[in-house]
């Protein structure tokens, strides 16, 4: 009996989610094989939000290229501009103030909350935790995007910074409502920990689910929460140190098994430490000019320059090749969310359908970086 | 794991069952470039007041308060626009007042659809397609200005230039993108839309 039922095969059923999926943030598509409710294979369809960002950049000047950076990932403007703008500054050696570096600092920092606080959001709301976590974590996030509209008059897609500094001074009353924030923070961070932490259900959904072990995150190149929730403690604010990060205390948290819960733990720690250096930056704050005088038209010489920063999803890495133009002659982005997407094949199959979901919540992929 | 599928994997590498995938894609996406060249009209707002009599003028304000309180949005989020979308939901803004909290993931039991984002023409084709899925009454609106116009994108080639050469557009609001009370703003001029409908005037 037994052996007839070794000898049963079975088709598997392809099952496409996607693009249009409320779970697939954005329009990520998946073609799933399946065997019963288990995953045997999938492959990611991309492409559905390519628009062309590397190269309508090589039609704009210099300082325009920064609005199109706001739109490849548009969960985290502000670290694609600062990576831009490292790469345009190392290309045509512009300096900057130390006001600015600071200012840069805060607001990456910010942005990196944000962030985080939406893929803890999202990822609660692809366990089920319908619209629970993510009104929560939105009263947060409103509160960080006061201080960016404050700065720079935007919610969602800044553009504020410039090739040598940034577009303009904080308003007087940023540092107070910043200072604010910091003080309220903490709190909230705990609330999610004791609402989501020791939940049994997300516990029995999210531990031992997706593990990827550090070689294999290494391998991949896989970078931000992806890396450090596998245990690796590479963070390029450390092993690269770039702007005004040197200056300031803080910790790389790592995870242990590398499964989908420790990821989500290592956001909420790397919070704290936004938190940390936040703190530190606002009373290290120098005074001086925000911006350093650049021409209107940047012509950089002949050449190529790399940067690279630590965005919330990984290392984010601006290559730009100029021809002596005023607008850039390639313009390549290295999207963390594409290349930690990769992982994803190897963490889904042999889970069921529904943990698929949860183990791409958990990767945190953000499309419009992804398809550019 | 590997004992669980050992037929499957008897069967053939995994990889195989999948790369037949969309192969025709391509041309599909061309005709549909061929299809769409011009934009539908916008649908029009208000209604001729001198058709309907007394019968049909007290069920338009019986059925269109009923619509106009609960228009259920397709969840759908394209691009950036679509977290002013979710944070129009979402705790500050609350549409929940004005009856569309409510995101249906199926077209099929929603009324508006929320164009948040740049369209792509692969994505085009899928837009359309939950356009058609979904139920009469049905509204559209374009939110932003990739989908409204082509936003910063319109020189890209793989981009859509207004999401109206897809399907009739209600409600176009403008920003890039725009904040979550221009979105509500715009839906409250929707629900003046909808009041002005009659069962005497068919939808174009």
């Amino acid at each position: 009996m037994s052996q007839q039922q070794n000898e049963l095969v079975t088709e598997p059923v392809i099952l496409n989610m996607g693009p249009h999926h409320p779970s697939t943030h954005g329009v990520f598509r998946m073609r799933v094989a399946l065997d019963g409710e288990t995953i045997v294979d999938m492959e990611p369809v991309l492409g559905y939000l390519h628009r062309g960002i590397e190269k309508l950049a090589e039609a704009k000047t210099y300082v325009q290229v920064v609005t199109l950076t706001d739109r490849q990932d548009y969960v985290a403007a502000m670290t694609n501009n600062m990576a831009y703008v490292m790469a345009v500054e190392k290309l045509s050696g512009i300096k900057v103030p130390e006001r600015a570096e600071y200012i840069r600092v805060i607001m990456a920092e910010l942005m990196r909350i944000a962030s985080h606080l939406m893929a803890i959001g999202f990822f609660l709301n692809d366990l089920g935790v319908f619209q629970t976590v993510i009104v929560y974590c939105f009263r947060e996030r409103e509160k960080v995007l006061d201080l960016f509209e404050m700065a720079s008059g935007q919610r969602i897609n800044f553009s504020y910074m410039r090739p040598g500094g940034v577009i303009q001074d904080l308003p007087p009353q940023f540092i107070p409502q910043l200072k604010q924030l910091l003080a309220e923070l903490p709190g909230y961070f705990d609330e999610y920990e004791q609402l989501i932490n020791e939940n049994e259900i997300v516990l029995a959904r999210t531990k031992e689910l997706g593990v990827l072990p550090a070689d294999k995150a290494i391998n991949a190149s896989a970078s931000g929460p992806v890396l450090r929730g596998s245990g690796v403690a590479f963070d390029l604010r450390k092993a690269d140190p770039y702007s005004a990060y040197p200056r300031f205390q803080f910790d790389i948290p790592t995870g242990t098994r590398g499964d989908a819960y420790d990821r989500y733990l290592v956001r909420v720690a790397e919070m704290r430490q936004s938190l940390r250096i936040l703190q530190q930056a606002v009373e290290q704050m120098p005074t001086g000019p925000h911006r350093t005088r650049t021409p209107w038209l940047i012509r950089p010489p002949a050449g190529d320059a790399y940067a690279h920063i630590e965005s919330p999803k990984g290392v984010l890495g601006v290559y730009l090749v100029s021809d002596t133009g005023i607008s850039p002659y390639r313009y390549k982005v290295r999207p963390p969310s594409l290349i930690n997407l990769t992982t994803l094949r190897d963490l889904v199959v042999g889970c069921k359908l529904a943990d698929c979901i949860v183990i791409f919540g958990s990767i945190d992929v953000n499309m419009g970086e992804v398809d550019r | 794991m590997v004992e669980v599928y050992q037929h499957y994997l008897r069967a053939g590498p995994p990889a195989a069952l999948l790369t037949e995938s969309d192969r025709d894609e391509g041309q599909r996406i061309n005709e549909l470039i061929m299809r769409c060249r011009t934009p539908y009209p916008d649908q029009p707002p208000g209604f001729d007041r001198g058709t309907p009599g007394i019968v049909v003028t007290t069920a338009d304000t019986m059925l269109n308060w009923a619509r106009r309180n609960s228009v259920w949005p397709v969840l759908l989020g394209l691009a950036c626009c679509a977290f002013e979308m979710i944070a129009a939901a979402a705790s500050r803004f609350d549409l929940a007042r004005f009856g569309m909290e409510v995101f249906r993931g199926s077209p099929r039991q929603a009324d508006l659809l929320i164009v948040s984002g740049t369209v792509t023409w692969k994505m085009g084709e899928a837009l359309r397609r939950i356009y058609d899925q979904m139920a009469e009454p049905k509204w559209v609106m374009a939110m932003g200005s990739c989908a409204t116009c082509g936003g910063p994108f319109t020189n890209a080639y793989n981009v859509v230039n207004g999401v109206n050469l897809l399907m009739p557009v209600d409600i176009y609001v403008p920003g890039c993108p725009p904040r979550p009370d221009a979105l509500i703003y715009g839906l409250m001029q929707l629900q003046k839309k909808i009041e002005q409908e009659s069962l005497a005037r068919k939808r174009k």
